[in-house]
């Protein structure tokens, strides 16, 4: 009894959450250029227009330069984080994971505003600088937390093992080490990548007058005539940012779950 | 000449630890800390009525002004009581399911609804935003299917009722995953032994399972309210309220008063830190 009751619930929490996409997924197809329910005529012309507009393919190279560059700044430095708190104590060590989470965990204008004060008060023009800055920032703990749940699960005993064995700590590294955390730090680099591609709040307070993609977005929602466009960049959107997840989803559990926190 | 300097910071840990810690800490401490200490003094620095110019000198004006002004205190009010109202409603929505995946459900169909569950997490908030803006408007899916079923006219677009509407939808997943996770750690026997002592079902699930699951739920509250908190951009596409982040947006962009949204920003900081204080007091902090 119980069981079906919280059997039906989960169902509809299921729909809640899925038929939201499938709504904008479907207005895509949606010959007339208004917004009425029901569809009546259908279409793929719009991903064409979509496609060849000069704004959307801006907009898609500069959000893929930003993603691109947060990623990489993000690897690095999580990367590092995670290896110094696996291998070494040190004073301060526990406090490290609670301030790589805060841009997170922080609400987004404060992240974004302090990035912005700072900014204006040091006289830094907003570039695509700037918005890497801004992503790296909070996309490190996620590399951060993927790498650090993989050494756990991994002993230390190999990398001693390989030194005995009269490898060098290149060699340990390269052969040992690496190969150990390389999914590992694969699924935190697609899961930056997709935070990074996907922000809007800070990015709002990093950017100027530039425009990533979630921007041109949030630009052109509110004008009628370029709805049909929007809406095939919402579904594109909706699939780049779900393959990576997916794709990390899969790298993860070789030995866990991503997290995001 | 390599292997001499890999055998050298082999041998000096110290000098490992400070290669490994030099860069994410120096990032964190100058660009992030230094950033929200930036935020911290700007708060207190004013705009020259004349010039627009910042005025480098310590003042409590702004703070002032957010305290007199009746504007103000509307609108901290609307932006903490809808975060209050969403973190609750994703409480009651994020129950079943969490129960289900972790109670009901055979390892498989666990799996499926994890990842579920994380696909929308992941894929754009802006998107989704975009969507319940489309659901939610006059001629819209939503309206329609009310007219279906003998209720005309229900545009919820744009109102107040959309924020909470939107917010929930959006944040649930972040509900979700801690509680899962939460009651994944309830032994089974202890459900069992409940019973075996005699508690009904719905005994058992309000002495045994609830208290060892909110610090779970505080957890996961962690994040509804913050992240509603620190929003401004549904707000902006579902209604014509304003929330405190559209304040702080516009005091910086519009109108270059930077030092007022920095002070006005300290608010959602004020109220956060307020409330990881009580979250750790309640053990959330072990359930993330």
């Amino acid at each position: 009894m119980a069981r079906r009751v919280v059997g039906i619930a989960t169902i509809v929490v299921l729909l809640f959450l899925y038929l939201p996409i499938l709504v904008i997924a479907l207005y895509a197809f949606n010959a007339d250029r208004g917004q009425s329910w029901p569809i009546t005529e259908w279409t793929t012309r719009w991903f064409g227009d979509a496609l060849a507009n000069e704004g959307v393919r801006d907009a898609f190279v500069l959000s893929l330069e930003a993603a691109v560059g947060a990623t990489a700044l993000a690897l690095l430095l999580g990367s590092l984080a995670a290896f110094a708190v696996h291998r070494f104590r040190f004073f301060g060590r526990e406090t490290i994971s609670f301030v790589l989470l805060l841009p997170l965990a922080l609400p987004g204008i404060v992240t974004g505003m302090a990035l912005n004060a700072t900014f204006n008060t040091i006289g830094l023009k907003f570039s695509l600088f700037t918005i890497i800055v801004g992503h790296a920032t909070f996309c490190v703990v996620v590399v951060y937390n993927n790498v650090v749940a993989r050494l756990r699960r991994s002993s230390h005993s190999i990398e001693e093992a390989s030194m005995d064995l009269g490898a060098d700590t290149w060699q340990t590294f390269r052969y040992v080490t690496f190969p150990v955390v390389r999914t590992a730090l694969l699924a935190g680099a697609l899961l930056a990548f997709a935070l990074s591609f996907d922000e809007v709040i800070v990015t709002t307070f990093t950017a100027g007058t530039d425009q990533t993609l979630p921007i041109w977005i949030l630009t052109n929602l509110r004008l009628p005539n370029q709805r049909p466009i929007v809406n095939v960049v919402a579904v594109l959107v909706i699939l780049l940012s779900a393959i990576p997840v997916w794709l990390s989803q899969r790298l993860a559990s070789e030995g866990g779950t991503p997290t995001r926190h | 000449m390599r292997g001499r300097l890999l055998a050298f910071i082999y041998r000096h840990r110290s000098l490992q630890l400070l290669l490994l810690l030099v860069p994410p800490a120096g990032w964190f401490g100058v660009v992030y800390l230094g950033s929200l200490a930036v935020l911290f003094v700007a708060a207190f620095w004013s705009l020259d009525p004349l010039t627009s110019a910042i005025r480098h000198e310590l003042t409590l004006r702004n703070f002032q002004q957010l305290v007199t002004d009746g504007v103000y205190r509307v609108v901290a009010l609307r932006t903490i009581g809808i975060a209050a109202i969403v973190t609750v409603t994703d409480v009651l929505l994020a129950f079943p399911l969490a129960y289900y995946m972790a109670r009901y459900a055979r390892p498989r169909t666990r799996a499926i609804l994890f990842v579920l569950v994380l696909l929308p997490l992941w894929s754009s908030y802006l998107v989704r935003v975009y969507a319940w803006r489309v659901i939610l408007a006059q001629g819209g899916p939503l309206e329609w299917g009310l007219a279906q079923v003998g209720i005309p006219g229900v545009a919820i677009y744009p109102s107040d009722l959309a924020i909470p509407i939107v917010f929930s939808y959006i944040w649930l997943p972040y509900m979700i995953l801690p509680i899962y996770a939460g009651l994944e750690r309830i032994p089974g026997s202890l459900l069992e032994a409940s019973g075996d002592l005699g508690a009904r079902p719905g005994t058992t699930f309000r002495r045994v399972v609830l208290p060892l699951v909110f610090p779970a739920v505080v957890a996961g509250s962690i994040f509804t309210f913050s992240l509603t908190l620190g929003d401004y951009i549904t707000p902006v596409l579902v209604s014509n309220s304003q929330f405190i982040g559209n304040v702080v947006f516009d005091s910086q962009g519009v109108a270059g008063n930077v030092p007022f949204a920095a002070a006005f920003a300290m608010v959602p900081v004020l109220v956060m830190a307020l409330y990881l204080i009580v979250a750790r007091r309640l053990g959330a902090f072990d359930a993330l």
